[in-house]
């Protein structure tokens, strides 16, 4: 798509009527040609039937509900043509990657594909209602077909009513996208909203590693994100999926991930919570073919009064499958994180691996970590094992480095480096892990200021 | 597999498995209404203040929904229509074994619990229906300013005493089922430790069930004085009936500055029984307070004792086992409630699943305040023995500030085939060598109990475990 079409449709969207109140707004309105609307209908019915979440669900189980406020967003804002400019430019990933995709408040702002030979081979890499429209039959089959289970079903509802920016990924059978694939999304202005999804379909023995970068324009604007990330990998498929967080400390937001793995495949998720001030992820993955393994992880780093909420669950179908979930949080001034996670085995699946780990460091006496790990283990030839733990900065750790002339505050910062960096070493991809570990230092060096 | 668990699990049941012919003397009827609490006040004789205190109780339980959004639908089976909620065979507790009906002392003979034991035992309080039909605390306890008695006599002739702690430590709104105790109590101990004694025998009680669709409502509070230290055995069998039967106890425990309390239970009701128990316990100032929790018997089971540690360098402890053979849910855990600095708390559960049998861990850890020096320790391992087992781990936990930490972990694993190949190998039978390896995997557990109940406990998981491989 050239730059000149993306600006005459800026243009026309400039002078198009105010954004919508969201609870009101409908679902967005589309063309009928178009592969999203008939499901929009859909959803926003049930999102208007399905009640607002209650304390006494027990997924919503320690949530500030109260924090929920859907009735002050709009439908998304459209941007001018600088403030599009600028978010391009600042749509800063890794070094080298395979494609780029850059969205502000859902439009569709830069699409950059730098390794041409993928589409030769099969690749469809592409916008997600383009997607919608141009692969109608590959798209229904696999978009959010896995409904939301923890809690989030209204937001869920509410995201495909208003969903039209993301990518959509299918790598056919066989092939590997040596490079990083990315997409940005950016929530700019303040009361407005944002709905990113992200559809992977790996094929066969087809490997590939997805980066989602999600941001705000400026620290201090109100937003509410509302995204979705649809996994699916096929016998042998190697999937790297991560996804960064950085809106701005106002926002609210909402992230749902379903990942299902086939058989002898591998998954590997790592969420990177920074941002937001409530931040809830759900994240399911079911291990659904013999020889499938899931890896779970996330790191997130919580201060002043954010509220981080991670509910996950690893479900076992089959016989002979694995995962693993390491969760990290780090936690200070009066910030709050809330882990929940459960690893199901379903009744024949035997020889199941399961393991579940939380650690929070607490770093002030005003921060609260929430832990609930749970098993519901219904086959007997098992192992499964699940952790949590919480605790402080190891006195003797900070002693020592305090005795070799480091700061206190340096020392600190370098502890709780030293105690997420496990995580993202789990990633097994060094650029990615970097350009990771770049971002938290920014969020401590912010803080230092 | 299965069915042959079942007859293994009939033949061991069968030893409880009688009944002898009602005689109850006061009989409250089927059902509940404020007739019939305002029935068991005046039966009992209470003050106005403890009929008031049911009353309320009743409407605290009409108002709560059942907690099943969270817990096991099968607690929309109970009928609480068709429950009976008091009857008693005389109203005063019988003082001397001679004096206890010939059939009572068939049925605790049946039960094995002998004259001969006495001696051991500082007093026995056997619960026979709702009412202490037989009561004797050794001399010795007595003369030590023990005070050792039935529910209603501890709150009518010591009121000085145990009034103000109860329903203190379990508000009759905490649960649905705390409501309901709270409304229909009777039977159950009282026990008061004056300070600085410390009671050298445990003080035991026993518990039966033995009319049909009879709900028994037992109220426990034991109050250890400063630097008092007492332990509190309680033990639970009942005949087999058709039809479900509740059992819904509460259980207060309160250890003052410096006291220890250990409280031990084994729960083996019989296969039909709903058993929806509140325990907790406050711990004061450097106090401990060890619950012992042993769970074999009843169709559901809910309990999840818990310490309230209120007191500077208080401790809490959870000891669990729980044995869910074939249509049995064990729901049971912990909870510990840190409220003060340098609190320490532990809780370790091991449970086994057999055939269809399920075992549920639910826990609660929470250290809310600005403490300093909280620590948690919590272990939760499951055995699964047949692919129908079921097993589920709960825990929360809710830890605030730099000064405390908690750690919690959990396994679930089956038995190792190459351990039972190796004793197999060394002549044992299959069966024998998996009673072995279940006997293992409890054992430093099972230690930790008195004696006779340990031994008890290995003969049970014995019998299961042979009906269990083939």
């Amino acid at each position: 798509m050239s730059s000149a079409i993306l600006e005459a449709e800026r243009m026309e969207q400039t002078i198009a009527a105010p954004p919508a109140n969201l609870l009101t707004a409908g679902p967005l309105t589309r063309e009928t040609s178009d592969g999203l609307a008939p499901l929009q209908a859909k959803a926003w019915e049930r999102f208007e039937s399905i009640p607002m979440p209650l304390r006494t669900n027990e997924e919503w189980r320690f949530s500030n509900l109260k924090r929920i406020n859907l009735s002050v967003y709009t439908q998304p804002v459209a941007l001018d043509q600088a403030a599009a400019e600028s978010l391009v430019a600042r749509s800063k990933g890794l070094e080298k990657a395979a494609g780029r995709l850059v969205f502000g408040n859902d439009e569709l702002l830069s699409n950059e594909l730098f390794s041409e030979s993928l589409r030769q081979k099969g690749v469809i890499w592409l916008p997600l209602e383009q997607a919608a429209t141009e692969h109608p039959e590959l798209f229904s089959k696999y978009f959010m077909r896995e409904e939301a289970i923890l809690g989030g079903q209204k937001f869920a509802a509410l995201h495909q009513s208003q969903v039209r920016a993301g990518t959509f990924l299918y790598v056919p059978r066989g092939v590997e996208i040596e490079l990083p694939v990315e997409s940005f999304h950016w929530l700019h202005g303040a009361g407005g909203s944002c709905f990113p999804h992200t559809l992977i379909v790996a094929e066969e023995m087809s490997k590939v590693t997805v980066v989602d970068y999600f941001q705000s324009d400026s620290e201090d604007s109100e937003g509410f994100a509302c995204g979705m990330n649809d996994l699916w990998l096929g016998a042998g498929a190697n999937v790297t999926y991560v996804c960064a967080q950085k809106w701005s400390s106002k926002a609210l937001a909402f992230q749902i991930n379903s990942t299902v793995v086939g058989r002898d495949a591998r998954a590997v998720a790592l969420n990177l919570n920074l941002g937001a001030s409530l931040a809830r992820t759900e994240s399911v993955s079911r291990l659904r073919g013999q020889g499938g393994r899931s890896d779970m992880l996330a790191v997130s780093v919580a201060d002043e009064t954010q509220e981080l909420d991670q509910r996950t669950f690893q479900i076992h179908e089959v016989r002979n499958t694995s995962s693993d979930l390491l969760y990290k949080n780090s936690l200070d001034d009066t910030a709050r994180t809330i882990f929940a996670g459960l690893i199901r085995v379903d009744p024949g699946a035997h020889q199941t691996d399961a393991y579940q780990k939380v650690r929070n460091l607490l770093l002030s006496d005003e921060s609260e970590a929430n832990s609930a790990p749970g098993l519901e283990i219904e086959a007997d030839d098992v192992r499964c094992t699940h952790g949590a733990t919480t605790g402080q900065i190891d006195a003797e750790e900070f002693f020592y480095l305090l005795s070799r002339g480091i700061q206190p505050k340096e020392a600190r910062k370098l502890i709780v480096h030293g105690f997420l960096q496990e995580v993202l070493d789990r990633l097994g991809h060094a650029a990615i892990a970097e350009l990771l570990s770049e971002m938290v230092h920014a969020k401590f060096d912010a803080k230092a200021r | 597999m299965s069915t042959e668990t079942v007859e293994q699990f009939d033949i061991d049941r069968s030893v409880g498995d009688f009944s002898y012919p009602e005689k109850h003397q006061f009989d409250a009827g089927v059902g509940l209404t404020r007739d019939t609490v305002n029935y068991i006040a005046d039966v009992k004789g209470e003050p106005e203040w403890i009929r008031e205190f049911r009353l309320r109780a009743l409407d605290v339980f009409q108002k709560k929904p059942m907690p099943t959004n969270w817990a096991s639908k099968d607690l929309e089976a109970i009928n609480f229509d068709k429950i009976r909620y008091y009857l008693a065979n005389g109203q005063k507790a019988t003082r001397s074994w001679d004096e206890v009906p010939e059939d009572v002392k068939r049925t605790f003979e049946r039960l094995g619990i002998p004259e001969q034991e006495r001696k051991f035992l500082a007093g026995v309080e056997a619960q026979f229906d709702s009412e202490a039909v037989y009561s004797n605390i050794k001399k010795a306890v007595g003369d030590q300013g023990v005070i050792f008695v039935g529910s209603t006599d501890g709150l009518m002739n010591h009121p000085e005493i145990f009034r103000k702690w109860f329903g203190k430590v379990i508000p009759t709104g905490d649960n649905k089922f705390s409501a309901l105790n709270s409304a229909v109590f009777s039977g159950g101990s009282f026990i008061y430790v004056p300070p600085g004694v410390k009671v050298k025998h445990p003080l035991q009680a026993y518990f039966r069930i033995n009319a049909e669709n009879f709900g028994q409502f037992e109220r426990t509070l034991i109050i250890a004085d400063e630097g008092s230290e007492v332990m509190y055995m309680e033990g639970c069998t009942a005949p087999k009936f058709e039809t479900a039967t509740l059992h819904s106890a509460v259980v207060e425990l309160v250890a003052m500055k410096g006291a220890k309390i250990q409280y031990v239970t084994v729960q083996n009701w019989s296969a039909n029984v709903f058993n929806l128990v509140t325990k907790r316990a406050i711990a004061h100032e450097e106090a401990e307070v060890k619950w012992i929790d042993c769970n074999i018997g009843s169709r559901l089971t809910m309990k999840y004792p818990g310490v309230v540690l209120k007191g500077r360098k208080a401790r809490g402890e959870v000891i669990s086992i729980a044995l869910a053979s074939d249509g049995q849910h064990q729901d049971t855990g912990a909870k510990m409630v840190h409220a003060a600095d340098d609190t320490t708390s532990n809780i370790v559960s091991k449970s086994i699943s057999v055939g269809t049998g399920r075992s549920t861990y639910r826990g609660l850890v929470h250290m809310p305040k600005h403490l300093k020096g909280c620590k948690n320790n919590t272990e939760c391992d499951a055995l699964l023995i047949s692919p129908t087992s079921r097993t589920d781990t709960y825990p929360a936990i809710t830890v605030r500030g730099t000064g405390n930490a908690a750690q919690h972990e959990a396994s679930v694993s089956q038995i190792s085939a190459e351990q039972i190949f190796y004793m197999q190998q060394r002549g044992l039978t299959e069966a024998q060598a998996m009673s072995l390896s279940v006997n293992g995997f409890v054992n430093d557990l099972v230690r930790q109990f008195p004696m006779e109940y340990s031994v008890e406990l290995k003969r049970l998981i014995d019998m299961e475990m042979e009906g269990s491989v083939g």
